[in-house]
């Protein structure tokens, strides 16, 4: 049987394999070079120094405390932006729309999703900036909620387009078994058809939540870029400073083999540990939903 | 065993044929038409860069310049790696940075062409008008957090300056915030915001009447207000031009530089002669940065 196989077969599927695995290869490098550059920071830095309180990098004062916390607090309000307004989007387009909406409001959420984020970044210092100065009352509009706000709007098409197809794969026999029943239209969508859809819905969430973590010139843009600690909720209405803006600002500069430059490597890990962390909390959730619904169904 | 000598002899000849790279390409540039000078470095002197490079391939259609900024820091680092032919820098070069040039076998030969004040701008509705060099560092050391501090209205400060890879803000670090003593400790408050260019500073400015900023002074648009510096509480306070400059009565100035990998040769030489001209030197006056011309000794 095999030997039937012409060669072209042979090759075609021995190619998609090798992207199949180069994925788990590529991310294996990837973490070998961050660890590679990285873990020379505790060698070269304390620990106590490492988790202090001041970033000034050019004398050698490398607290990353106020960059992770400055990262967090960007991205949990990005996901407070994202996360409800993605998933209504998502599910006014796949079961409330008429049709006709449907086909324009589709197309444009995509649209959104290619909006360079350098743009994003130049109307929030033009005009979100400003506005949100004066409207709270701020010292500056260079604000940790300016970038969740420009963040969250980035996320958004990612979180559309993924639970959109999510609610669309539930079958329609279940909302029709709902309706049967005498549900209405939002105990259908609330009860059957979002939680059908849940682990769809969970990696959109995770996708959006993904893109804003690692998103850079839009919160370098906007943000401020002061290494404050970010603790309190009022945080959000001051400067801050995440990871992702300050390797991209200080990676330039930076002397090879030095220990800033270690110590941006470092960043990078703790960056990388941060969204491993998001998404294998993102699978084990949907993990355990399949097993559930395997039960019920079973 | 052959394919194992294949390799290495390939292996050889990779190596071989990129180290000499940069003299084969050097020898094609004197005898060919398409001779070329990658430059690059501080954002302070890129428009400036560009200008020359533009006017000078106008006269020498023959030689191309590629201009790029991204921060004095960048182009020093481009120089040690041996990347780029010129490196702009507004501040000098540090000794470890030398160390690693040496070390990487790159000389740094320094080329002073022009100078630079540093203006301290804040919005046209701020009423402040004039401060000292030790009110602008407490301002930005965090000490002062209100405009009423220093005779302004009842507003939080809001602190801007460049990242820390500008030779702008180290500049600014060791000449105003530490008032030139070099054992300061002093450091930016934390919360000052690190925008990552001129015009960040410049659009916050704009529509923020809490913010000051600092910037090079041919780069502040006509519609900021700059503020009148004294070196001292008492002194005159002086307003940022070409004349104050010349004259030193302007406390924050600075000498700009170029820098190469050993003395320069062939038209990288002759570039930079014609930077020193009095042609390329009008130029720099244009921009609003002061001409290197006029100032024999260079500070140390």
């Amino acid at each position: 049987m095999e030997k039937s196989l012409n060669w072209r077969e042979f090759v075609i599927t021995r190619l998609i394999k090798a992207s199949g695995y180069s994925a788990i290869l590529f991310v294996a490098l990837i973490f070998f070079f961050l660890v590679r550059e990285g873990l020379p920071t505790f060698v070269e830095t304390e620990l106590t120094s490492l988790f202090s309180l001041r970033w000034y990098p050019i004398e050698d004062y490398f607290g990353i405390l106020p960059l992770i916390t400055g990262s967090l607090i960007v991205t949990v309000g990005a996901a407070l932006v994202a996360v409800p307004f993605g998933i209504g989007t998502a599910i006014y387009i796949s079961e409330i729309a008429p049709r006709w909406v449907r086909e324009i409001l589709k197309p444009l959420v995509e649209l959104l999703g290619g909006l360079p984020s350098v743009v994003l970044g130049f109307l929030g210092i033009l005009i979100l900036s400003p506005y949100l100065r004066v409207l709270l009352d701020l010292p500056t509009g260079l604000t940790a909620l300016t970038g969740s706000l420009l963040l969250g709007g980035i996320a958004v098409p990612t979180v559309v387009s993924v639970a959109e197809d999510a609610l669309d794969a539930v079958p329609r026999a279940y909302r029709e078994g709902a309706w049967a029943l005498g549900a209405t239209r939002w105990q259908t969508i609330w009860r059957v058809t979002l939680p059908a859809a849940r682990s769809g819905v969970l990696t959109a969430v995770m996708l959006g939540v993904g893109r804003a973590i690692g998103e850079t010139m839009t919160v370098m843009m906007v943000t401020g870029n002061a290494p404050v600690l970010a603790l309190k909720l009022g945080s959000l209405f001051s400067p801050v400073r995440t990871m992702t803006a300050t390797i991209a600002a200080e990676m330039g500069e930076v002397a090879n083999g030095s220990t800033h430059y270690h110590v941006l490597f470092f960043i990078g890990i703790v960056l990388f540990l941060i969204s491993l962390g998001v998404n294998i909390a993102a699978s084990s959730v949907v993990f355990r939903a399949k097993k559930r619904a395997e039960r019920i169904l079973s | 065993m052959n394919r194992f000598v294949l390799l290495v002899i390939t292996i050889l000849a990779l190596v071989f044929s990129t180290s000499c790279g940069p003299a084969s390409t050097a020898e094609a540039a004197s005898d060919s038409s398409a001779a070329y000078i990658e430059n690059k470095g501080s954002d302070t002197i890129v428009n400036l860069a560009l200008a020359w490079a533009e006017k000078y391939q106008n006269d020498h259609p023959e030689v191309r310049i590629s201009v790029t900024g991204g921060g004095s820091g960048t182009g020093i680092a481009s120089i040690i790696n041996g990347t780029v032919d010129i490196a702009n820098a507004s501040r000098q070069i540090k000794q470890e940075e030398v160390d690693q040039a040496r070390s990487n076998g790159v000389e740094p030969v320094e080329h002073i062409i022009a100078r630079d004040a540093i203006a301290v701008i804040v919005n046209p509705e701020n009423p402040v008008n004039e401060l000292t060099l030790k009110q602008i560092s407490d301002i930005y050391s965090g000490k002062f957090k209100n405009w009423k501090e220093v005779g302004g209205e009842d507003r939080p400060i809001v602190r801007l300056s460049r990242e820390t890879n500008s030779g702008t803000h180290v500049y600014f670090l060791e000449t105003v915030l530490r008032l030139g003593i070099s054992d300061d400790k002093t450091l930016f408050s934390t919360d000052t915001l690190l925008l990552p260019s001129s015009e960040g500073i410049i659009a916050e400015v704009r529509q923020n009447p809490n913010a000051i900023g600092y910037d090079g002074l041919g780069y502040v648009p006509r519609d900021l207000k700059m503020i009148a510096i004294a070196e001292e509480e008492g002194g005159a306070y002086v307003l940022p031009s070409i004349p104050t400059v010349n004259d030193k009565s302007y406390p924050i100035a600075r000498d700009l530089y170029m820098y190469t990998n050993g003395e320069p040769t062939g038209i990288t030489k002759e570039y930079l002669d014609w930077i020193l001209s009095p042609e390329a030197q009008q130029i720099v006056a244009d921009l609003g940065f002061v001409p290197a011309s006029l100032t024999p000794n260079p500070s140390p």
